[in-house]
């Protein structure tokens, strides 16, 4: 790990369980690609931990490299890349998000 | 804003265009739209006077066979790396097999 941005993005995506890189924050979120995936998450009752890359340019930069991603929002579950809006919300839909989480431990509403 | 320059029919002009032409030659997609959306996105961050920058393209590929979503995203974000280096910001994806696209 030559870049010391992933160092941090290791470690936020191994201690939460589920940590979404977004812009702006799940109360603010500025941007409407961010805010549609807080609200899948908040649908599933889902408790996360959202990252504002819109405070740090070099993490901006460094989620994108790290997840080889070109784009914000990215979603993290147990450390494990998911996807980003298109791919949530797609999965949101069919069920399969559901039961990614429940399938990796992650607490989801019963009735989301 | 200025005008778009006209352009010969039958060819898209700018990003859209090149989209189309990469996407076409790499992917041979059964389906492929390209809309932009950068007008929706005025004055918010990433956008740029000159648009271009937020664009929804919905593809169905045989390509995109066996491969997972990232992947199948990854492949697209891949072809269109050129793009994103020069100022393409946002990028909405469909990315079908014709299974899963369904008769047309």
């Amino acid at each position: 790990m030559d870049n010391p941005v992933f160092q941090r993005i290791k470690d936020d995506v191994t201690e939460n369980d589920v940590v979404l890189f977004m812009k702006g924050t799940p109360v603010f979120p500025q941007c409407g690609f961010s805010a549609a995936v807080v609200q899948v998450m908040s649908h599933l009752g889902v408790k996360f931990k959202g990252i504002n890359v819109l405070e740090d340019p070099g993490l901006r930069q460094g989620i994108k490299d790290y997840s080889s991603w070109p784009t914000i929002p990215q979603l993290y579950v147990k450390g494990e890349f998911v996807g980003g809006c298109d791919i949530i919300r797609e999965m949101f839909e069919s069920g399969e998000l559901q039961e990614l989480l429940q399938t990796k431990g992650v607490e989801v509403r019963a009735d989301a | 804003m200025p005008e778009t320059a006209p352009r010969a029919p039958g060819q898209p002009a700018g990003r859209a265009g090149r989209i189309e032409r990469t996407l076409r030659e790499a992917l041979a997609p059964q389906r492929l739209e390209i809309a932009d959306d950068s007008h929706r996105h005025a004055g918010h961050a990433g956008a740029r006077p000159e648009g271009e920058t937020h664009f929804r393209v919905t593809i169905v590929a045989e390509r995109f066979e066996g491969l997972s979503r990232v992947e199948r995203q990854r492949l697209v974000n891949g072809l269109l790396s050129a793009e994103f280096e020069s100022g393409l910001h946002a990028l909405q994806l469909s990315t079908r097999t014709p299974a899963e696209a369904g008769p047309a």
